[in-house]
């Protein structure tokens, strides 16, 4: 079993695929594992995050487990 | 409140069948105020593509009609709108209020429409000479919600 990454909008670009399987485990550490300088980007102040399809308040603390999907959601630029 | 028609739309629809549609279903209401947005031409573009994630966007559509329901004394609201590949001339977004009278119609609408523009989750390329490239937000679109 893995967690999973999902990169919408411009993040797609920055990490060259839509998503990504990856070991659980602590945010943290499931970022330390990545190209740093696709983390910075994840991490940039005006990334929103959503785990299983809800928005988090904040980024501080996640934990991904098996089967978690984690979402990266960039500005939107809709309509 | 009347329920709202909410679609999210991989394929191309027609605006004027479906505000037909929609203005049949409403005999009630005095007025039918209509907004339909669709690809610009010019710039050198190719093609839009519009992506959404599948547990944030439709839902996102559904609780913005649901505002607009509340807000406004109308008869019926519908909010259509694309996602995937289109091309200049294509429609993106078609949005329809009903109502007994026209004032709550034209607010409705627009207040719908700035919402798309700056809360819906959909993330928008261009393609260009052959290059696609992310579109930003515009500052324009967070002036014109901050307005309601």
């Amino acid at each position: 079993m893995a967690a999973r990454l999902v990169f919408l909008g411009r993040l797609e670009d920055a990490a060259g695929m839509p998503e990504m399987a990856i070991e659980p485990g602590a945010l943290e550490q499931v970022l330390a594992r990545l190209d740093p300088a696709l983390a910075v980007e994840l991490l940039g102040e005006r990334v929103r995050l959503a785990l299983n399809g809800a928005l988090l308040p904040e980024t501080g603390g996640v934990i991904l487990a098996d089967g978690d999907e984690l979402a990266f959601l960039p500005p939107v630029s809709g309509g | 409140m009347p329920p709202a028609d909410v679609r999210l739309l991989g394929d191309p629809f027609d605006p004027a069948a479906e505000l037909a549609a929609f203005t049949a279903r409403h005999p009630q209401a005095g007025g039918v105020v209509s907004f339909l947005g669709q690809v610009r031409e010019g710039d050198g573009v190719e093609a839009l593509e519009l992506r959404q994630y599948g547990p944030l966007t439709l839902p996102g559509m559904q609780r913005l009609a649901e505002a607009t329901l509340a807000r406004w004394a109308l008869e019926g609201l519908m909010i259509l709108h694309r996602h995937g590949r289109m091309h200049p001339a294509d429609p993106i977004v078609l949005v329809a209020a009903s109502a007994r009278h026209r004032r709550d119609a034209f607010a409705a609408a627009d207040f719908a429409m700035d919402h798309l523009k700056s809360d819906s989750w959909f993330w928008k390329r261009e393609k260009a000479d052959g290059q696609w490239r992310w579109i930003e937000p515009r500052e324009q679109d967070y002036a014109d919600r901050a307005r309601w």
